[in-house]
């Protein structure tokens, strides 16, 4: 038992809790603060096997970026707090196929790995890693640049508004079975079409834009 | 240190994230469990590379786990504005309540 599995024991206690704490929290909130939790000690696990650099990424892309990012939709979402709200029905199912798999798994590991002889974890200086990023793995990175581009196009065109927020009244569908603002007409056809109807599909969108705004 | 303590921890926490995704009903819940699953990968890409093939000259375990992280910065960017926008459809981020593709 030397210092590094002292350390990561310690760690990996902490990161299993806390992932456990993500699935099972009744409050959105905690669940992402658990899961801020989960990302850092999974940090430190990078730490103790002497990744540096990867630990340093994680926290600043992770604990930084993606746990404000889900706090953020969090927010936006207005999602109701509780056990019954948050989970669905399945989760005696999901228990089972959870439970069957790490219990598979972890018997292929210990079964394949068991008798694996003790190292000290090598470092890997990040200067190495800068150089096998633009020797060995060129082509993935200049791929990856372009996903990125096409991932932050893609999400400022997925969350923008429909076009017509500048006043104009535009004809959208609004598929909805929950209890969004929805325009209160008769029906296609049901008022003539005139300066009453034009009004009235412009105070629906005006209540429909309101209650996205909300 | 032996590969056995990090090949099982990352078996958990995607084990873990397994159960948030079929169990939660919120859609900003399964993003996060996608996310811990993810992130058992790379605890196993970096175990690899550093206690099994140490010393492999082109850093192929933490290479990948790098890839992966950016992949999956981009995956939650861009699952987040699918999710707001079932919200602003919907007024509702249930899994459920999404089945109008269904059969």
């Amino acid at each position: 038992m030397t210092g590094y599995d002292v350390v990561f024991v310690l760690v990996g206690l902490v990161t299993a809790g806390a992932a456990m704490l993500t699935v099972t929290s009744k409050n959105l909130v905690h669940a992402a603060l658990h899961l801020a939790v989960t990302l850092a000690g999974i940090a430190g696990v990078f730490l103790v096997l002497h990744a540096d650099f990867l630990a340093l990424v994680q926290l600043i892309v992770y604990v930084g970026a993606v746990t404000v990012l889900f706090l953020f939709g969090l927010m936006l979402t207005r999602a109701p707090i509780g056990r019954e709200a948050l989970d669905s029905q399945n989760r005696g199912l999901g228990l089972a196929v959870a439970g069957g798999l790490f219990v598979t798994l972890s018997a292929l590991i210990v079964m394949a790995y068991g008798g694996a002889e003790r190292v000290t974890p090598q470092r890997v200086a990040t200067e190495d890693i800068g150089i096998s990023i633009f020797r060995d793995w060129v082509l993935p990175f200049e791929v990856l640049s372009m996903l990125l581009l096409a991932a932050l196009i893609g999400a400022i065109v997925l969350a923008r508004r429909e076009a017509g927020d500048s006043g104009e009244a535009q004809d959208q569908t609004i598929i909805d079975f929950g209890d969004a603002p929805r325009d209160e007409q008769g029906g296609p056809g049901a008022t003539p079409a005139g300066a009453g109807g034009a009004a009235e599909l412009g105070s629906g969108d005006t209540t429909t834009s309101a209650g996205e705004r909300r | 240190m032996s590969p056995l303590g990090p090949l099982l921890l990352a078996t958990l926490l995607f084990c873990v994230g397994v159960y948030g995704i079929i169990a939660r009903r919120n859609a900003v819940l399964v993003l996060m469990s996608v996310e811990l699953m993810l992130n058992a990968v790379n605890i196993n890409l970096v175990a690899f590379q550093n206690l099994v093939w140490v010393g492999e000259e082109a850093v192929s375990g933490q290479m990948f786990a790098l890839f992966i992280i950016a992949v999956a910065a981009a995956e939650v960017g861009v699952g987040l504005a699918i999710i707001f926008n079932m919200f602003r459809n919907r007024a509702s981020v249930n899994v459920d309540d999404v089945d109008l593709m269904r059969w």
